[in-house]
């Protein structure tokens, strides 16, 4: 019998070829790093042993940074430089801040994305972000024994582009490899769905701290498909505390209250909601600043009495996702819930009458999202599991541009799977119009002033003709992270103009440049030998597709003579590899990745064509 | 080899018909994702993810036309040479378009009063009404193969298609 392997503490157990990959739940209220292990997906815990990371920040005057429980501990001693939910922030100006004036933070309205002063300076949320993704990836680095090769983040699946953004620009401030941004209902769908082999039609409710999402998804043979999304990015546990904090100010007849007595009673009235999801009533008591006693008693009713209309708010969602996708409660074979929040006794019941179906509770709503990120993460890292799995996500929110009368012309609607790319022709209004506007709009409404803007740019050049001549075709893309591109081409000329969708506020790529070089200036890393170790794995990973691309189909698809070429190329790059010149090896990989493109036409069409040969001919023939 | 050109039929190996079930579109369409799509080819050569992506784009494309029945049926006429949809085709029978201001009515009357019955009712009728269209645009697409007449069945057929549409949109915003 052979002996077990005991690995030396702190060093990968991971077999060498295994590649470190993890999902985080970068969450309003917490925030989880998890990795697949030996096939199984489970939460890294720091070394308290704790899972969960509250998403607070604070700053102090030093420039040092707290976060996690250090920083909720000082949350209301220090609560204007104590970042609280900045999820809330990302992506959203002032104006979308409802509630800006009951938080204790001193906003500053930057051009699309409020910023927070704080006694270490002006942050912006993306920045806030980064710092709790720096916190996870030192966990999970620690906790695997190396670098890792990259990250799935979660968001929520109704996120608009701009919020999208601002969640990779702070993953990217953090220096971590963004492998994707995975929707969170979709993310507890796959940790769900692999769990228990489950078919069928699935609802995800999810409701987080600060967002509330519903996902309806199809699950068949390994795929799985998101039909249809909805949710409120507005609208979450937040609000539930927010409404026990205003019952408090009332009973109390207290009025204006110091920041300080804010955050000590926003935290009491969390803990008042989460003790009532175990108990009937709750005793709720607090000495504030100016010396009065508090001293309440909150019953479970009068709990439900006053956030009935955020339970229902959260229920028409779900009933236009399943409008969306085109079918009835009675068709959803299970309802999966996420989110601390959902373990609100009302809210079970609610969802459960909804559904006419007892909502399912075997995985931990805290951690359900983390788990399927880090299965997500494992299989885009390229570490093959036993399951082969697909997923099939959507964009959530319609795409369109501007058009006259300040109307929306809708290129993509809300639902269509990702990646896509479409296109639309407009035309030139006035005779001689020699530019034209493109405005990039995002959202459900028919007017430009109910939609979320998220660019403008100008196409010029367009040779002067009769109004209503010119042919402008506009194509927009999504990625796979949902993330949007723009390109205007004008047909007769061929004048085009292109823009990578990012909000005003968004940082270009030289600002977060910028800013990772001054990280790792402090940290004092050569960003010289960074980026060769980078060139170094993405050329043996390149080296490593191409060999097994060639063991695979090499015989079938190539000529002696091609695969002699793709082959002398590898070499190069291999021995390229071997030495310590970054030009040297970027150059043998473009020219092992130019080498290849038709290699890869055909491993693709023989592809579809074997994904066809199952039912062909019995469809073909009429 | 692979070719940009070819129609969504012949990508998703399905004969050009009209009277094709959704299960056999799904069917093809989850076989072909499963062989192409990018995570397929997170580990693979730069090449490999361009085409990748470049291929799930043109099959989420062809998807979302091949499922629709609207979309299906004018797309076939496309492929015949036939271009429903122009602009200069708006002759209806006069028959037909009173049936469509009296349902319109019906749905503000609906709307006004936030009667969810009365919509349901509406709804129910008009989707008969899609679906018998839709059984004769299979006979005229698939067996008769007359495209004129297919043509103007698939007109109508768009009226109902979009009336749909306001009926949904009449639920949201009654609900709220």
């Amino acid at each position: 019998m052979a002996l077990l392997q005991i690995a030396e503490p702190g060093q990968s157990t991971a077999p060498h070829e295994h590649r470190l990959a993890v999902g985080i739940d970068l969450g309003t209220t917490n925030s989880l790093v998890a990795t697949v292990r030996n096939g199984i997906a489970v939460v890294l815990n720091d070394e308290h042993g704790r899972s969960l990371l509250p998403s607070v920040v604070r700053y102090s005057p030093d420039g040092s940074v707290q976060v996690g429980y250090e920083a909720q501990a000082q949350a209301s001693a220090d609560p204007h430089n104590t970042i609280i939910s900045a999820k809330r922030f990302m992506g959203r100006g002032i104006k979308d801040l409802p509630d800006a004036a009951t938080l204790p933070y001193h906003f500053v309205d930057a051009p699309g994305m409020v910023q927070i002063r704080t006694a270490a300076g002006v942050k912006s949320p993306v920045e806030v972000s980064a710092e709790i993704l720096k916190v996870l990836k030192r966990r999970a680095e620690a906790s695997l024994g190396g670098e890792l090769i990259g990250a799935v983040i979660t968001v929520p699946a109704y996120f608009d582009d701009a919020q999208r953004q601002a969640t990779k620009d702070a993953a990217r401030l953090a220096g971590l490899n963004v492998l994707r941004l995975l929707n969170e209902p979709t993310a507890a769908a796959i940790a769900y769905g692999l769990d228990n082999a489950a078919e069928g039609i699935y609802a995800v409710y999810d409701l987080g701290g600060g967002t509330f999402d519903i996902s309806i998804l199809r699950l068949t043979r390994g795929v799985f498909e998101v039909m249809a999304t909805n949710g409120d990015s507005a609208l979450g546990g937040d609000d539930f505390d927010r409404r026990i904090y205003c019952w408090i100010l009332e009973q109390a007849g207290l009025h204006a209250i110091t920041d300080h007595d804010k955050a000590l009673l926003l935290a009491k009235a969390r803990e008042a909601k989460e003790m009532l999801s175990e108990q009937p009533s709750v005793r709720i008591t607090a000495v504030l600043s100016g010396g009065e006693l508090i001293d309440l008693t909150l019953t479970e009713d009068a709990f439900n009495d006053m956030t009935e209309s955020l339970v229902a708010k959260t229920l028409l969602p779900c009933r236009k996702a399943l409008r969306d996708a085109g079918l009835k409660p009675a068709d959803v074979k299970g309802v999966v819930m996420v989110g601390g929040s959902t373990r609100i006794p009302r809210i079970q019941a609610a969802v459960g009458e909804f559904f006419g179906q007892t909502p399912l509770n075997n995985l931990d709503p805290d951690k359900v999202v983390a788990l399927g990120a880090a299965m997500q993460a494992n299989v885009l890292a390229g570490n093959k599991g036993q399951d082969d799995w697909l997923l099939l996500d959507v964009v959530p929110l319609s795409l369109g541009i501007e058009t006259m009368g300040g109307l929306v012309e809708k290129i993509i609607p809300r639902n269509s799977t990702i990646p896509l790319a479409r296109a639309q022709e407009f035309t030139t209004y006035k005779d001689g119009q020699t530019a034209m506007m493109i405005h990039v709009v995002q959202g459900e409404r028919e007017l430009v002033s109910d939609c979320r803007s998220l660019a403008r740019f100008e196409l010029r050049g367009i040779p002067p003709m009769v109004a209503g001549a010119a042919r402008v075709r506009v194509t927009f893309q999504v990625d796979a992270d949902g993330l949007l591109s723009v390109t205007a081409r004008e047909m007769s000329t061929g004048v085009e103009a292109h823009i990578e969708v990012k909000p005003s506020y968004g940082l270009t790529d030289e600002e977060v440049a910028r800013m990772l070089q001054d990280s790792y200036t402090h940290a004092s890393e050569d960003m010289a030998a960074r980026n060769l170790a980078e060139a170094r794995v993405d050329g043996q990973r390149l080296a490593e597709a191409t060999r097994s691309a060639l063991a695979a189909d090499g015989e079938a698809l190539l000529t002696a003579e091609e695969r002699a070429a793709i082959e002398s190329l590898i070499a190069t790059l291999e021995r390229a590899l071997a030495g310590n010149d970054l030009k040297a090896i970027k150059q043998a990989a473009d020219a092992l990745n130019q080498g290849t493109v038709e290699f890869a036409a055909s491993r693709m069409d023989a592809s579809v064509r074997r994904a066809l040969t199952g039912h062909r001919l019995e469809e073909i023939d009429v | 080899m692979l070719d940009f050109n070819r129609n969504h039929f012949e990508l998703f190996g399905l004969r050009p018909a009209f009277r094709l079930s959704r299960e056999q579109i799904d069917r093809a369409y989850r076989e072909i994702q499963t062989e192409i799509h990018p995570d397929r080819f997170a580990h693979a050569g730069e090449a490999e993810q361009r085409l990748a992506m470049q291929w799930t784009a043109r099959v989420n494309e062809a998807y979302a036309t091949l499922r629709e029945p609207f979309e299906r049926a004018r797309y076939l006429l496309e492929l015949h040479g036939v271009q429903a949809m122009d602009a200069r085709n708006t002759a209806m029978p006069a028959d037909f378009l009173m049936q469509q201001m009296a349902w319109r009515e019906q749905l503000e009357t609906a709307k006004g009063k936030s009667d969810i019955n009365a919509l349901q009712r509406l709804e129910q009728a008009v989707r008969g009404e899609a679906e018998a269209l839709e059984r004769e645009l299979a006979e005229l697409l698939d067996e008769r193969h007359d495209y004129g007449r297919a043509a103007e069945t698939l007109r109508k057929y768009r009226f109902l298609d979009k009336l749909l549409v306001e009926i949904e949109a009449a639920y949201d915003e009654i609900d709220g």
